[in-house]
């Protein structure tokens, strides 16, 4: 896109300034409003595995819940609790949401489709998740307020747990790709196994993928993990003191997380924007396409087990990310290495 | 330009949030303030190139260290007027880091402007590698001609990771903790029985 503003007659920097700030407004848009529609989607389908009907008033089948809700938070009033710690109150909601669209820069949509390219992109995602945790923990202190400080501990530990074996399963993803880069790893998986595009079909990664899908959910404190907006022991969390907008920002930044990760398994594990098979005429149907379909396809999976696994115990979630996850994922780093190293895949 | 602008942005940012952490009265500000540094320290590492020294400075300490740091700050009972009444005993300490620190940062400017430190051998072993990501030319450095000084590292980690398990580590008699493999395993039969009691007997478990 710089090229093109640069053919308009800008100099180079001024080109790149305007391409960056349009690519940037092309992922965020599509993003918030995917997360009004998966709001919408997820309210959907655990209304029906509880046989309900779910949202179903305003707008054709409901569909316009979202935005009704987002329009009726918007309307009302923020409430700071008089013992909270006003500007960090504000802050942390605001670094929650920003932080959930940070990450989406190196997701590649299609070949061409990148904000920014960058060798070491999936740490920068690492880097990125690892940063959610502070508008929760700082959301938690703020408050001045039992629940959402106890709410904040938990998910400062639960966060770094499982963000441990996610680092080593990333890694088996990255000995196999040979490199960081998420498009190249994408291209990676170009007719893995015979003709499956994607590090699933291969037994040997395909563990890795169930580990990661559930670290995932662990990470995002999406059901069956949410220990830390459980409300039959702390109200709702972190966010009980908040209201209006605030509150909202916490919605949408969670779903935007949920959706981040659902972007990651498809690219690391399911091919990404690449067909599911490598086969010429599945190429004529857009890469974006691909991925959207994978997402939604793992947004599926995630309020699957939403709406049908019971809630964890605190220490059942330690045991599994501490005792079960990570001497596996460390196993497999060995394993998958010297697999490699003999086939000799790095020559 | 742009390069310029966010340079001085996250310069900036880096010394005022540096002071900060200093000067801050709450120690939750105080560390808040420091992963504000962080942060910005690992954007200046961008903007120098070292892209992978950036997103290990942002995972480590901002996503992992500052995390455990805040936790325990969080937790602590903050006496404001004890804070500040060792002020006084240990303003000569403080003094004496500063004095040293300063004279430090003087006596690098000095050399600094004597002439650069000129890195590497004249083979250009120690040069990066030209046409190499930042994450290459480092893993070609480290398991080549550092392989025996990374390995120590990583034993000395390692010593440290047990040390560290092995000091604060009790073995808890009075907690019952939760068999998963036995209760998977535990079957109806096992766990029930079908008896029929006779009318004012009752039951011997």
């Amino acid at each position: 896109m710089t090229a093109l503003f640069q053919s308009m007659g800008l100099p180079f920097e001024a080109a790149w300034l305007v391409a960056t700030v349009i690519g940037i407004l092309l992922i965020a848009f599509p993003v918030m409003l995917g997360v009004a529609l998966v709001i919408y989607a997820d309210r959907k389908i655990w209304a029906s595995m509880a046989l309900r009907k779910g949202p179903n008033v305003v707008g054709p089948f409901g569909i316009l819940q979202s935005f009704a809700d987002g329009i009726k938070v918007f309307l009302q009033e923020t409430i700071i609790p008089s013992a909270a710690n006003k500007g960090l109150f504000l802050i942390a909601p605001i670094l929650t949401f920003t932080v959930a669209l940070l990450a989406w820069a190196v997701i590649p949509f299609d070949s061409w489709m990148i904000l920014a390219n960058i060798n070491v992109g999936l740490l920068y995602v690492l880097a990125i998740s690892s940063l959610g945790v502070y508008g929760t923990v700082i959301a938690g202190w703020s408050s001045n307020s039992k629940y959402p400080f106890f709410s904040a501990m938990r998910a400062s530990a639960q966060m770094i747990s499982y963000e441990v074996s996610i680092g080593f399963i990333l890694i088996c993803v990255v000995l196999w790709a040979g490199t960081f880069n998420l498009n190249d790893i994408v291209q990676a998986q170009k007719s893995h196994v015979w003709l499956i595009n994607g590090y699933v079909a291969n037994p040997l990664l395909f563990p890795m993928w169930v580990m990661f899908l559930i670290s995932g959910m662990a990470e995002t404190g999406r059901a069956p993990f949410d220990l830390t907006e459980a409300e039959s022991e702390l109200v709702a969390g972190y966010q009980t003191e908040y209201s209006s907008m605030a509150f909202a920002l916490y919605w949408l930044g969670e779903y935007a997380n949920v959706l981040l990760m659902c972007a990651l398994n498809a690219t690391l594990f399911f091919g990404g924007y690449l067909p599911p098979l490598d086969w010429a005429p599945l190429y004529y149907v857009p890469g974006l396409i691909w991925l959207l379909l994978k997402i939604c396809f793992f947004f599926f999976i995630f309020s699957w087990v939403k709406a049908t696994v019971p809630r964890y115990r605190y220490d059942q979630l330690m045991r599994l990310g501490w005792k079960v996850f990570l001497p596996v994922s460390l196993l497999w780093v060995v394993i998958i290495s010297g697999y490699l190293m003999l086939t000799g895949h790095f020559a | 330009m742009i390069q310029l602008i966010a340079f001085y942005l996250f310069a900036t940012v880096v010394i005022a949030s540096g002071t900060l952490t200093i000067m801050a009265r709450n120690p939750v500000h105080s560390v808040l303030w420091l992963i504000l540094a962080f942060f910005n320290g690992a954007g200046l590492m961008v903007l120098a190139g070292a892209e992978f020294i950036a997103m290990l400075l942002v995972i480590v300490y901002v996503g992992a260290v500052a995390v455990l740091f805040l936790f325990v700050v969080m937790m602590l009972d903050i006496d404001f007027s004890e804070l500040r009444a060792g002020f006084i005993k240990n303003f000569p300490l403080g003094m004496l880091l500063a004095i040293v620190l300063f004279v430090e940062l003087f006596v690098g400017l000095v050399a600094r402007s004597a002439g650069h430190l000129v890195l590497g051998k004249a083979d250009g072993s120690g040069a990066p590698l030209a046409g190499k990501s930042n994450i290459e030319a480092i893993g070609a450095l480290l398991y080549s001609r550092y392989l025996f000084l990374f390995e120590a590292a990583g034993i000395v980690l390692l010593v440290a990771m047990i040390g560290a398990i092995v000091l604060t580590h009790r073995q808890r008699s009075d907690t019952r903790g939760q068999n998963v493999g036995r209760q998977i395993a535990r079957r109806p039969d096992e766990a029930t029985v079908n008896v029929k009691p006779e009318v004012g007997k009752g039951v011997t478990l």
